[in-house]
């Protein structure tokens, strides 16, 4: 707690002080919105300096004040951006830290063992090695640069990347064989492939994206600032002809005074919109952000952007619908075999089987027969010990023999050949038994004693709790999910339907997942999806959105555009959500600035042509105490909002899984008509409080 | 307001939606190259103008190709215009005798008509030849309004068509528009005001004997000529240019309360009628209604605003012991520059009516209407010629409005914004502002421009904050392409002439280059289909949205320019 406080003191500190070096007009003139108020910043603070010569167009201390505020303004809106992009450099310092130059062991050759691979390396800096380059590290080493393993297994510690300190296995071949740099080998050797140059590996890329510093703007971004500067032009436009009106004016009243620079200047400021102007770097970092604070590295801002809109959410079935692995739910004797010896013979048979299946078959068994599990070895009543027969691909069973007896369990057809081929008949009710549990989404597995069919255990896969109903928020959400499997179509359906998808691909190929995200998106939709495999690739990089799981291989995670540290499926779904936040933030400010405008334009207009036509006090319906006052309090608000806006814009503005009219119609009030209301309020108190002390 | 004055609205508001439906269409299946029942008439002259001028109407133009056309043709008509003003001394058709027209007020009126605007710098009658008057002005009374519902036709297929690029052909679309649409209907208007007394003549002006002859004269001479047909495509067109002097308080240009009727109701006929044509093309028609309900939500508000001040009456006329109380033979209310057989409730709605749409034309004097009332027209245009609009023009300008409501209650409900199906990015913000922008400056610089120069200041008949205002409604109205005239302003001078001739050149063509740029782009996209997730645009909330961010736009850009001129007007004279 402590160290957090003194964490959060530091990026404070720092930011304070980078909002003064942001004020170079270099770095500001990318805000157009901002340019424009460090601008009146400047002139102001020109016009204050006249005034303190005794030449100044109005009270020098009321100029002053304008300017002052003006430049905190600038650098409310600085300090935002530097908050937003602290957090993310505090994470990118300590990545930084894993990316340090380290010996390498490169291989001038190849090699496919650890002896071979000793007597041919050379120590080199982690720097000198390329992508194809191949080396060696044994237990305690650094990993020097990303890469593919091509010989050995090995536990590594991936902390330093993903934050989780348990050990991962790592191996060459299969979907595990991606090692990032940085991360610390803990036993045994692996040789590696090369897979990106210095200065381009994961953890480059990763700092890169979390400091922000190559923080490119996005596609919304743009079309936003747009609309932004093309309210500034008309605002600048309407405080500049304001001018000639006024001078006009003076002269047709034949009173007053012309309207002073100081004034348009303040009207300008907070006519443009500075809220969101100010706010809007800092709402896209902390996008990034809250990615990364779950523990998803997206690539670009574009990928976070783009996970708003998406239409389509191709969900693995296995780790992300169901729990990782099917579970028996039910013994379903055959030819007249008592439920009770079923169970026994299934237990028996899985005693040793330590897949989650066999467990789950003890467990049931167990529950349902207070069946336990007998001890494994020589004993009374299994005098010659148990000898278990394990699963082989061959076989396609598994099971136990003792005293004589055999047990075996395995698939169908496997089990019926085995049960015949010992001129046993096949009881007439197995394959109906079998058939349906295959109907209902389940996977059947035959039991035999003796080479004569007991029965079947129902094998089902479990949905995860509480799916079904983030499937049907996401359907409010106005996305679709299709549920990938590779499973044949009579399970996939009755998964489909258990869990609420909206459609399934059943036995899915690479080439099936790629034709239909290439469907959906000529159909105009946005596509997006998990995968963790090398086969998973070329459909990740087809998908508009794609997170790899970070244990994935190394081609999957360069297809994808994010990166889940985690390696939680599920986690798709609040990618979308964040996607949404981001763009939500972005409209509901931009409303409550233009909606702002209004109570300024009561405040400041009366008082600016005050000498002239002192008729528009009636406009002044908030009272205001005097023109000063009232011109000072509305910059004022306007600097305050900003700094009060800032939490906000970080955190975002929460989403709730609405139908979009619903969003609209609550947005709409709280910032559209918020942001009328609650100017008239602040600046009339702002107004009391300089009253009260006295500075007007 | 009265129950009469009620009633006048609600009967004129109802008869104009109801032929909505029927006009939108028709003219729906006109841009659709659908059959229609004036094709066995029309259709042989339809493919003989195609083959005089060489033109295959079905090569279709992408939105460059469609924008140059467009620029083209103008550009053309321009010339034309400007020319037959400076020769029309030696060309024929001239009995009169009538020497060239000025450079700068022919420039002025050349562009005024081209665009739509039919500002008139000028005094028909006293300078224009025939050949001036038929070749000129009446030519591009019916191809300026075509060129408008050409450049929205483009508009919306590029909203409804998609992955192509191809926006139509602009020849085929002004022909079928002047042809089938703006021909026809000028006729039926024209006979319809025939019978209630509107002159349509080419006989010679009429001397009359007084009914009370003076000691200075005992007749008088009656100006008379082919009005009737002008008057039609005048007020159907959003044109707004007058046969006679005074417009439609004219009693031969609009004599009857039938014929100001008809006249009122073909200000909006068109561009009301087009929102439902944008929603049958667009494959929604609820997306047209919407539209047509954001568009007379606030029309009836602020003419119910302008119907109340004018009906309160002039305080400064209660001082000048003025009767101004209702009675059967007194309509009552502010009754200066308004005609006794229109009354309040007439004048208000035409005068709201004709800056709604930028048509232009009057049946009352602006410059006499209570400063409130002056500001309703004004603030109309001011908007951007939106509500309604011009036809075509006031839809497209509309659509930017869309697009930028669009933009930012779609960022509010977390997607990428996108209007029926497309989605809208920086290519679409860049030209939706630029289409909002380019009034706006032009109206407020050009004010800037007149009130800082001697020239501009000379021509204020009132310096005042009345004064203030005469030059804001003349560039709101130039910057719109309006064409109406506050009156007040000696505006037939170079300055005025050269500035306005500038102000209405913009407020055209960087409207229409951008809209079919927008058009252009989103032609190209694909169409994202509807779901749960997708933003609405055709609910009430949608329409209030749209108000919200029109009235926003509109009072943010002119709230202190008003203020200085009707706003404080009014706190003056009622405190």
């Amino acid at each position: 707690m402590t160290t957090q406080k003194t964490y959060r003191h530091e990026i404070y500190q720092r930011a304070v002080l980078e909002s003064f070096a942001k004020l170079n007009p270099r770095w500001m003139v990318r805000n157009p919105v901002m340019f424009v108020v460090e601008a009146g910043s400047v002139l102001t603070t020109l016009l204050w300096i006249q005034a303190l010569t005794g030449k100044g167009e109005a009270p020098t201390r009321f100029i002053g004040a304008i300017a002052l505020w003006l430049w905190f303004t600038v650098l409310f809106a600085n300090f935002s951006e530097a908050v937003a992009e602290g957090r993310g450099k505090a994470q990118a310092e300590s990545l930084r830290k894993a990316r340090q130059d380290t010996p390498a062991k490169k291989l001038r050759g190849v090699a496919n063992d650890v002896q071979t691979a000793l007597s041919k390396t050379e120590v080199v800096s982690s720097t000198a090695l390329r992508k194809h380059d191949l080396y060696l590290v044994e237990a305690g080493d650094i990993l020097p640069a990303d890469g593919e393993i091509i010989a050995g297994i090995a536990s590594v510690d991936e902390s330093a990347v993903t934050g989780e300190s348990a050990p991962v296995v790592r191996e060459a071949g299969g979907d595990r064989s991606a090692v990032t740099g940085g991360t610390r080998l803990l036993s045994d050797w692996l040789i590696i492939r090369v897979s990106a140059d210095p200065g381009e590996g994961f953890l480059d890329r990763m700092i890169g994206m979390v400091e922000g510093a190559k923080r490119q703007k996005t596609p919304n971004e743009i079309a936003l600032n747009i609309l932004l500067a093309g309210f500034t032009i008309i605002f600048l436009v309407v405080c500049v002809t304001l001018l000639p009106y006024s001078l006009y004016s003076v002269d047709a009243a034949g009173q007053g005074a012309p309207i002073t620079i100081t004034v348009l200047i303040a009207l300008l400021v907070c006519l443009i919109p500075t809220t969101i102007g100010g706010l809007l770097s800092a709402i896209g970092i902390a996008g990034m952000d809250r990615m990364i604070q779950r523990n998803v590295i997206a690539m670009s801002g574009r990928a976070v952007e783009a996970a708003g809109d998406v239409d389509v959410l191709l969900l693995d079935k296995t780790g992300t619908i169901t729990l990782g692995n099917r579970q028996a739910v039910e013994f379903i004797p055959v030819n007249g075999v008592n439920a009770h010896d079923l169970a026994e013979a299934a237990q028996l048979a899985s005693l040793v089987d330590e897949t989650p299946e066999g467990r789950s078959i003890v467990v049931l068994a167990k529950e349902k027969f207070g069946l336990r599990g007998r001890v494994i070895g020589s004993s009374d009543e299994a005098p010659e010990g148990m000898h278990f027969i394990p699963f082989t691909a061959q076989t396609r069973m598994s099971g136990v023999d003792f005293d004589g007896t055999s047990i075996r369990k395995g698939a169908p057809d496997t089990m019926m050949a085995l049960v015949q081929s010992h001129g046993n008949h096949l009881p007439p009710d197995l394959k109906p038994a079998v058939d349906n549990i295959a109907r209902m989404g389940g996977t059947p597995l035959v039991v035999a004693r003796n080479n004569q069919a007991l029965g079947v255990i129902h094998l089902k896969d479990i949905v995860k709790g509480g799916i079904k109903e983030r499937f049907a928020q996401l359907r409010k959400m106005g996305i679709k999910t299709v549920m990938i499997t590779g499973d044949n179509p009579l399970t996939a359906t009755a998964i489909a339907a258990e869990a609420g998808v909206d459609d399934f691909l059943a036995q899915a190929t690479p080439e099936a997942k790629l034709k239909l995200i290439r469907e959906h998106q000529a159909g105009g939709k946005l596509v997006a999806m998990t995968g963790d495999g090398t086969n998973d690739a070329p459909a990740l990089a087809q998908a508009d959105v794609a997170v790899a799981m970070n244990t994935g291989t190394q081609p999957a995670r360069e297809a994808a555009n994010m990166i889940d540290l985690d390696s939680n499926p599920t986690k798709l779904i609040e990618i979308v959500e964040i996607g949404k936040q981001l763009l939500m933030t972005r409209g509901a400010l931009t409303t409550f600035s233009l909606a702002n405008d209004v109570s300024k334009y009561f405040a400041i207009i009366p008082a600016a042509f005050a000498s002239t036509y002192p008729q528009l006090q009636a406009l002044n319906f908030m009272r205001l105490a005097t023109p000063e006052s009232a011109i000072l309090s509305a910059v004022i608000f306007n600097a305050l909002i900003i700094i009060m806006l800032i939490p906000l814009a970080l955190r975002g503005v929460p989403y709730r899984a609405v139908g979009a009219a619903q969003l609209l119609r609550d947005n709409l009030l709280i910032y559209g008509l918020g942001g009328l209301i609650a100017p008239f309020i602040g600046i009339k108190l702002i107004d009391m409080l300089l009253v009260a002390l006295h500075f007007v | 307001m009265t129950l009469y004055s009620w009633l006048q609205l609600i009967i004129y508001l109802a008869v104009l939606i109801l032929l909505a439906k029927p006009l939108g269409a028709y003219m729906a299946r006109v841009y659709m190259g659908e059959r229609i029942s004036l094709d066995r008439a029309l259709g042989p002259v339809e493919r003989l103008v195609y083959r005089l001028s060489g033109i295959d109407p079905r090569a279709e133009m992408d939105w460059k190709v469609y924008a140059v056309a467009m620029l083209a043709f103008n550009a053309l008509g321009l010339v034309v215009v400007y020319a037959l003003q400076r020769l029309q001394g030696v060309l024929p058709l001239n009995p009169q005798g009538l020497g060239a027209i000025s450079p700068d007020s022919s420039w002025n009126t050349a562009v005024s008509f081209t665009s739509n605007t039919n500002w008139q710098g000028y005094g028909g009658e006293a300078t224009m030849s025939y050949l001036t008057q038929m070749l000129g002005m009446t030519v591009q009374n019916f191809v300026s309004a075509a060129t408008g519902m050409a450049v929205l036709a483009a508009f919306i297929r590029g909203l409804a068509r998609h992955t192509t690029k191809m926006l139509g052909n602009f020849w085929a679309d002004l022909t079928r528009t002047t042809l089938y649409i703006l021909l026809p209907l000028s006729v039926v208007l024209a006979i319809a005001l025939v019978s209630q007394g509107v002159v349509q003549t080419f006989g010679e002006y009429r001397t009359v004997s007084l009914i009370q002859p003076s000691a200075a004269s005992e007749s008088q001479v009656i100006a008379v000529g082919p009005a009737a047909s002008q008057i039609a495509i005048k007020q159907l067109g959003t044109n707004g240019g007058g046969f006679f002097n005074v417009n439609s308080s004219h009693p031969l240009e609009n004599p009857t309360p039938f014929s100001n009727f008809l006249e009122m109701l073909s200000i909006l006929l068109i561009p009301a009628a087009l929102c439902y044509t944008f929603g049958k093309m667009v494959g929604d028609t609820r997306q047209g209604w919407a539209l047509l309900a954001a568009m007379t939500l606030v029309f009836v508000t602020l003419l119910s605003a302008a119907v109340w001040s004018e009906r309160s009456g002039n305080p400064a006329f209660t001082a000048m012991g003025i009767d101004q109380k209702q009675t059967d033979i007194n309509p009552g209310g502010n009754m200066e520059g308004k005609e006794i057989r229109f009354g309040i409730a007439n004048s208000a709605l035409w005068a709201t009516a004709t800056t709604a749409a930028s048509n232009g034309s009057v049946n009352s004097m602006h410059d006499s209407y209570m400063p409130l009332g002056g500001l309703i027209p004004m603030w109309m245009m001011q908007l951007g010629e939106i509500i309604y609009g011009g036809v075509g023009s006031g839809l497209y300008g509309m659509l930017a409005f869309v697009i930028i409501a669009v933009f930012v209650s779609g960022l509010m409900v977390g997607r990428t914004p996108e209007y029926l199906g497309k989605k809208i990015e920086a290519y679409e913000m860049k030209m939706a502002s630029i289409m909002i922008l380019v009034p706006v400056i032009v109206v407020l610089v050009g004010t800037a421009i007149a009130l800082m120069s001697e020239a501009g200041r000379a021509a204020i008949y009132n310096p005042s904050a009345h004064g203030f205002s005469e030059v804001l409604y003349a560039f709101s109205s130039a910057g719109n392409n309006n064409g109406s005239a506050f009156a007040g302003l000696g505006a037939n001078t170079p300055f005025y002439n050269t500035a306005l001739g500038v102000a209405m050149l913009f407020a055209r063509y960087w409207l229409a280059v951008p809209a079919l740029a927008i058009a252009g782009s989103l032609v190209q996209k694909k169409k994202v289909p509807e779901s749960a997730g997708t933003l609405p645009t055709h609910t009430p909330l949608f329409t209030a949205w749209l108000i919200g961010v029109i009235i926003i736009v509109g009072a943010l850009s002119f709230l202190p320019a008003l203020a200085l001129g009707p706003i404080v007007e009014q706190l003056m004279i009622f405190g």
